[in-house]
Parts: structure tokens; sequence; C-alpha cells
């Protein structure tokens, strides 16, 4: 038992609760409430990850209730690694929305709060139900935050997106039914226990129900074939917002890691490795898409959301040929092109304020203000986004590159990402010469200047890319870690044995 | 006991995803609702199905699981709050766009626009 697990949803929750009651109150004060709220929760991430780095697990059993029969939320490397990188993302685009973007409705800060606590109980649970509550909080949250702002825009999207994940919830509960009734548990390591031992006809039972968890984790990560409402939403909604639901495609990919090398590794005897054939040529058709998206979209923010599919994947295809190094090059890539995707959506928003009606539309205009500074920006998460040297997503790439052993899956690998780089670059290149530098006579009606707090978080957000470089060997220490630790399935069900609080020996 | 279940399951969930297949929210949030309704009952189901059976293992043969009960009164409570916020953002929908299609407004057809083409040459 250790309480420190607790603390990252705690913090949001309580944050959340006050906010909830200061919809009133001047808006200096629940801002600074807000960003003080964000700022603690980053602090207990540090400390969670900082407790995880010496490998072992550790629970927090809600009730005392010894597990598999209670509700249980495990930390290892890689709860830590996901709430860590969340929190970082979030504080910046908390920063980002105290610019203006959080006007316009009183509950914004409750809302944004409330998804982060949904986002730490999905990556620090150790039960499948709650890993579905956790969504449900999530995606609650994110139904409120996608609307946020207002306008007409923004209500299709949302209601497509609400059906969606409606509908992945309806699956998700009948995953859970089918693998309930064959093995009468839900909690993760005692799943991984009785699954291998599952035979006959029940064992068709478990596979059907792993197989649509597999398809509820696809549309939350935006797999194709379901992933066409992701453009849209993440294009329309507020920019912190976007930047936000950058993390949330990961939760998917978060879940199809937990889950399938847990449960479906190695070890799981007839079900090994199950849906891992599927995966792999999805994930590269998903990347391939989502390059023709970014070649064919006509706004940055459309561009951008199309990378989000890219990483997607990108991260996915590595993790479906269940390596270890693949594993660990995965993860590294995870953290930089969530970090880097946040930045630039948050950057295209600052383009966009400053080009009056042209947005941030692929159009030419009468140059902006702070041309230089936005480019620059621009530049670097480009640069970054596409994998060229000397940013963070180059390296990742090169990891899962390297991470294949040879054979027609390296061979597939290889060509589908080195051009899906190729052509992104040339959609980033088109994007932003046209953009930043073919400027037509003429002048804005004077927009406002840039607000210090927008431009240092997006700035900020950008610049990590160059942190993960520069700490790129202990990063990949912890990720290497990451995985060894993933794979050593048997480790992670002794937190059965875990003894209660006030229990004799 | 367990075919009428079966069946029931079966022809609300099926029912569900026709309505939800359809192009204007009214029919879709109807079918999500029916849809929810069956998942529940397949949740229900999944702790098998007895009648009059203590919720307490050892103390009888044949016992009531308590489990999948608390996890469809979680699911209906969610099922719930979700049905609410879709109806609203059906209402909203409505209002914005003045049409209940589920893309704001229905997808032009073909002969519409080649009529609509041909009267500016009238």
């Amino acid at each position: 038992m250790n309480h420190w697990l607790i603390a990252p949803i705690v913090i949001p929750l309580l944050g959340g609760i006050v906010q909830t009651f200061m919809g009133y109150a001047p808006i200096s004060l629940r801002r600074t409430l807000a960003i003080a709220t964000t700022v603690l929760i980053l602090v207990s991430s540090l400390i969670l990850v900082s407790l995880a780095n010496d490998g072992s697990y550790r629970i927090y059993a809600f009730g005392n209730w010894q597990p598999p029969f209670g509700i249980v939320l495990v930390l290892d490397r890689l709860a830590a690694l996901m709430l860590v990188m969340t929190s970082v993302l979030a504080l910046f685009a908390h920063l980002f929305s105290i610019g203006g973007a959080d006007e316009g409705n009183r509950q914004f800060h409750t809302l944004f709060l409330f998804q982060l606590m949904g986002l730490n109980i999905a990556f620090l649970t150790g039960d499948l139900f709650n890993l579905f509550v956790a969504f449900e909080v999530l995606l609650i949250a994110s139904y409120g935050l996608l609307m946020h702002g207002g306008g007409t825009v923004r209500t299709v999207p949302g209601l497509h997106y609400v059906v969606l994940n409606l509908v992945g919830s309806a699956i998700f509960l009948i995953a859970v039914g089918m693998i309930y009734s064959v093995t009468g548990t839900l909690n993760m390591a005692d799943l991984a226990v009785k699954i291998p031992q599952v035979t006959g006809e029940s064992r068709n039972l478990v596979e059907a129900g792993a197989m649509m968890l597999l398809v509820v984790f696809a549309l939350k990560a935006a797999l194709l074939p379901l992933c066409f409402w992701l453009p849209k939403a993440y294009a329309k909604a507020t920019a912190p917002v976007s930047a936000l639901f950058a993390v949330m495609t990961k939760v998917g990919v978060y879940a199809i890691i937990r889950i399938y090398v847990l449960m479906f590794g190695d070890d799981a005897g007839q079900l090994a490795n199950l849906g891992m054939d599927w995966l792999f040529p999805l994930a590269l058709i998903t990347l391939a898409m989502g390059v023709i998206g970014a070649l064919g979209a006509d706004n940055l923010k459309t561009l951008i959301a199309w990378q989000v599919i890219i990483s997607v994947g990108t991260l996915l295809a590595p993790v479906a040929l269940g390596s270890e190094k693949g594993l660990s090059a995965a993860m590294f890539y995870l953290v930089s092109t969530t970090w880097t995707v946040a930045g630039l959506f948050l950057v295209a928003e600052l383009v966009s304020s400053q080009r009056g009606s042209a947005g941030d539309r692929i159009i030419t205009a009468p140059k902006m203000r702070h041309r230089t500074f936005l480019s620059v920006l621009f530049m670097m998460g480009a640069v970054a986004a596409a994998g060229l040297p000397p940013l963070s997503g180059f390296f990742g790439k090169v990891l899962i590159l390297k991470s294949v052993e040879s054979g027609p899956q390296m061979a597939w690998l290889w060509s589908v990402l080195l051009i899906g780089s190729f052509l992104s670059l040339i959609a980033y290149s088109r994007a932003g010469s046209i953009v930043f530098w073919r400027t037509v006579d003429g002048h804005l009606e004077s927009p406002q200047p840039l607000k210090g707090t927008v431009s240092v978080s997006a700035g900020a957000l950008i610049a990590l890319t160059v942190v993960i470089v520069a700490l790129a060997g202990p990063i990949t220490e912890y990720t290497d870690a990451t995985a060894a630790q993933l794979f050593d399935a048997s480790a992670y069900t002794e937190i059965l044995q875990t003894r209660m609080v006030g229990e004799d020996n | 006991m367990e075919l009428i279940f079966a069946l029931v399951i079966g022809a609300l969930t099926a029912s569900g995803v026709y309505l939800l297949l359809r192009a204007r929210t009214f029919p879709v949030v109807m079918g999500l609702t029916l849809l929810s309704y069956g998942v529940n009952l397949f949740l229900f189901a999944s702790g098998r199905l007895s009648t009059g059976q203590q919720p307490i293992i050892g103390s009888t043969e044949i016992y009531a699981d308590p489990l999948p009960q608390a996890l469809v009164l979680t699911a209906i409570v969610i099922g719930f709050a979700m049905t609410a916020f879709v109806v609203v953002l059906s209402l909203r929908n409505l209002a914005d766009n003045e049409d209940d299609h589920v893309d704001g407004c229905p997808p032009e057809h073909p002969a519409d626009r080649a009529q609509e083409e041909e009267e500016p040459g009238k």
C-alpha cells in the first residue's frame, strides 16, 4: 500500500470540485487556483516517477480490500511515464488557456481538471472495469471541452464524437461481460493468471471479448478504419483543448500496450499475441492514410490533426511486432510526438490569431506580426514531427526503425515509415512556405499582439523537443527498463500477494 | 429462461444498431438507448441466470453473482448521463443547423444539384 498513488486522482478531483462552486468568482482567482492544481498534479506525477524508477510495483487498494476482490491502483514505470507526459502537457495547455481561451464558459477549468482526473485514473488503474469508468470520466469531460467556446462549427463534429464514443462504451461493456463470464474476475493481474488456463469453448468467448476490446481501444487511438472522426473534431476544438486531446489517442495506445502485453503476451498459451497480426498492417495503413490526409489539408489545424493519426500509426506498428526493443522505441516516440503535436496545435492558434480573416487556412495573406517568432516555432515543430535531425522526432523514428528484425515486416515498416516521413515533410514545407513566406500587399487590421503566457506555453512545448534530445540518454534508459518490466508479466501478477494494511503475517 | 433472455438481448441490440445507422438524430438517440439496454442485460447475464439464490459463496450449491449486478448499476448510471448529454447535443444541433440530420444538413442529392446548375441558364 502506498498512499501517493491516489494523489494524481484526488488533486484534480478536489480542484475540480472547488472550481465547480466558484463559477461566479473573479476569473483571476479561478485561474490561479486552476493552475495551482495542475502544478500540484505535475509535482505528484514527478514523485510517482521517482518511486516507480526502482522497478518495483506499488499498489493502492481502495478500502484495503485485497486484490482481486477490491479495486486497485497499480504504479509501474509505464503508468508513471504516462502520468508525467500528461501532466507536463496539461500544465502548458492550461497556461495557454488562461490567455483567454477559458472565457465564455464558467466551467472550463472544472472540465479541464476532471479530464485530467479521468486520464490519471486510466493510467493508474489495475482493473478492467475501472478502466471503463476512467474512460467515461475522461470522455464526458472531453465532450464538454470539445464544445467549449461555442460556435455552430463545433456542434456536428461534437455530435459525431459523442455518438461514436457511446457506441465504443457499449462494445467495451460487452467485451468486459464476455471476459468476466469466463474468468470470473476483472482484476488485470488476476486475468493475466487466469486467461492462459482457459480452455475449450470458453476460450472462444475470451478471444471474442479480447478482439472487441481491441476495437474499442482502436477507436480511442483513432486507428484506421475508426479514425475519421478525429480530424474534424480536433481541428474545430479550442487550441488548448486540441493540445490536451493529443493525449487522448495515446490513452488508447496505452490500453493496448497494458492489456495485450500483460494478458495476451507470450505466456498466454493459445491466446498468445492475439490480434497483433491485425494490428501491424492496420497501423501501417493508418500511417499512410494520415500522410495522405496531411498532404490534402487546407488549414494548419487539420494538418496537425492528421499528424495525430500519423503518430498513432507509427506508435502501434512496433507495438504490434511485440519486441522489447520495439516497445521501448515506441514509448520514446510517444513522449516526443505527444508534446510536439500539442505544441503545434498551440502555434497554429497563435498564427491564426495574427492573420485576421485568413485564420489558419493555408493561403497567402498580408504579413503577420511576430512572424519570425511564430515561423521559428512552426519550423521546429514541423522538423520534430516529420522526424528530421536534430530534433526528438528523428531519434524516436530511428529507434523504431532499428528495433525491427530483418524480414518482410522490416521491409514494410521501413518503406511506409520513411516514405511517409518524406511526404509529411512536403506537407509541412508547403504549409509553412505559403503561410509564412508568401505574403500579399496590404495590412491586417492591427491584430492584438501576442500575450506573454500564450507565447511562453506554446514556445515551451515546442522547446521540449530539444530537451528530449538533451536527455535522450536517461529517457531511453527509462523506456528500456519500462519495456523489460512490461514483458515480465509474472512480476505484475505478484501484486495479488501484496499484504494489506493491518494484516498479520 | 436463457432462450428468452438471449432473444431479448439480440432484438434490443439489433434494433439499436439499425436505428443508430439512421441519418436523423432522433432515431440515433433511440438506437443508443436500446443498445445500452441490450448491453446492460448482457452484462447482467454474465453472472449466470438464476432465481431465488443467495449472493454468498458457499451458502448454497448455486449462488447469484453480485458483481455483475454492481457493474450493471454503474453502467446504467453512466448510460443515463450520456444519453441526457446526447439529447441536449442533438437539440443544439437542431437549433444551430435548423435540421436534425446528423451531418447538420442532408447531403445534396445529385439530381437536385443538376437541376440547380441548369436553372441559371434558363
